[in-house]
């Protein structure tokens, strides 16, 4: 299976988020997304999850059958989609049997993220990372070649983050494929990484793509954003055209 | 896909019944306005008797709007919707999973429950049996109804109100045949069955409307 997104663009509202975003993705491949709060990495997450529609640009599958792409990946984002009432094992049965193509039960993949003695509790008594941790052992309860993952280590202690670094590589010596957004380096070896660049507003639209190959944390030039936009990634209220 | 339809069947019940669920809410709240209604009106029998089915369907109608707006607004909020749009089930199959779960938490306990709000106000046997019909025939049209409202404003953070007067407009139809049948069954010129297939007629209608017309709305509201 492979992943191919072709000059990929993203309005919200009147407004352009992002252009020019390209990558490809290989089984076995991680793809690390970089770039300044409301830069559109959760939005380029949500249109690859099928929740937003690309205002220009392509994204293509092959050899995925008949499935469409939602169908065959994983999504955690900032929210963990868990149900606070039901227990940490129940939330998880629910998304093995829902999502199909079953993998772990849902005590492995509680004790694969060091959980095991919580899988009785309601979700509503974890703390904010131990939540986490559940709404990730969700990658391991179902089978998806492609997890887009949304800021996966913000609210994870050291050793959780070394437990999904482990979880994540594994994923990728099995041939699946990773898009993670994230702050915080992730250890991923030899990962592709893409910095999005917000676009000034009003857009010139002087042609600046905003795909770039290596790691340029400081060096984009923070003097072209005059507005800096809603902090944290954009509200998912308005549908757009 | 019948997997899928069954687990969030399944986990829909498990959450109206945990607690802060809304399992019995509804039943409170038509309970509530049954009661007080007699009070209200006084202890005249045959004006309770004659009202009754009447008072009775706008009770459930009431009880089925109140808790709708969490329908899928609980799930939009925690990030579970997005979870669900994952499926190999189309958000059609999801729709139906989680009104069918409403419906059985809701509109079938008012159901089962009538005959015994209807010794408040003082309906006859076979009224009681007729609000027992009429009720099972006829919330699952204004389930399905709702459900395309609480879609529309499931991402409204006070959608409750809008919801109720985006919907209400197309729920007034089966309260007219719904009391008009639970009415032709406690005497009048018309035959029970009329207004009783019309309801039933209605109900099919809002399920294959509701259901499209709201997985369309979760589409494109995001």
């Amino acid at each position: 299976m492979r992943l191919s997104v072709n000059n990929l663009a993203c309005t919200r509202g009147e407004r352009r988020i992002f252009e020019g975003v390209s990558f490809d993705l290989a089984p076995g491949e991680a793809l690390v997304i970089t770039g300044r709060n409301g830069a559109g990495k959760s939005s380029l997450l949500d249109i690859l999850a099928g929740r937003l529609h690309p205002a220009a640009g392509a994204i293509r599958l092959e050899g995925a059958g008949e499935r469409i792409l939602p169908e065959c990946l994983h999504y955690v984002g900032h929210r963990d989609a868990l149900k606070s009432a039901l227990t940490a094992e129940e939330n998880l049965a629910f998304a093995r049997d829902f999502l199909g193509s079953p993998a772990l039960t849902p005590r492995e993949a509680l004790d694969a993220v060091g959980l095991a003695h919580a899988a009785r509790l309601p979700v509503a008594y974890l703390s904010a990372g131990q939540r986490r941790r559940v709404a990730l052992a969700r990658l391991l309860v179902a089978h998806r070649p492609l997890w887009l993952l949304d800021e996966p280590t913000s609210a994870l202690d050291t050793s959780s983050q070394e437990t999904l670094r482990l979880i994540l590589e594994s994923h990728r010596e099995s041939g699946g494929m990773i898009a993670a957004t994230t702050h915080s380096p992730l250890f991923l070896k030899d990962a592709k990484e893409i910095k999005i660049d917000r676009i000034p507003n009003p857009p010139p639209s002087a042609g600046e793509g905003a795909e770039r190959s290596e790691a340029g944390e400081g060096a984009s030039s923070s003097s072209s954003f005059p507005s800096p936009g809603p902090p944290g990634h954009p509200l998912p209220q308005r549908g757009e055209g | 896909m019948l997997r899928s339809f069954t687990a969030l069947l399944i986990r829909d019940l498990k959450l109206a019944a945990r607690v802060g669920g809304s399992g019995v809410m509804g039943l409170i709240f038509f309970l509530m306005i049954v009661t007080l209604i007699p009070f209200a009106l006084g202890p005249d029998l045959n004006l309770l008797s004659r009202i009754g089915p009447a008072i009775l369907w706008i009770a459930a109608l009431l009880a089925t709007l109140i808790g709708l707006d969490r329908l899928f607004q609980a799930d939009q909020e925690d990030g579970s919707l997005d979870l669900l749009r994952l499926s190999h089930a189309p958000l059609e199959i999801v729709v139906l999973a989680k009104v069918l779960a409403y419906w059985l938490v809701t509109g079938l306990p008012l159901a089962i429950a009538a005959p015994f709000l209807g010794l408040l106000v003082a309906l006859s046997p076979e009224g009681m049996l007729a609000m027992v019909a009429t009720l099972l025939v006829g919330t699952p049209a204004l389930t399905f109804i709702g459900a395309v409202g609480a879609a529309l404003t499931s991402s409204l953070r006070r959608g409750g109100l809008i919801l109720a007067i985006l919907v209400l407009p197309f729920m007034i139809p089966t309260l007219i045949f719904g009391v008009s049948a639970a009415n032709a069954a406690l005497g009048g010129t018309i035959p029970f069955m009329t207004p009783f297939l019309v309801l039933v007629a209605l109900s099919l209608i809002a399920a294959v409307v509701g259901t499209v017309g709201a997985a369309a709305a979760l589409r494109s509201g995001e």
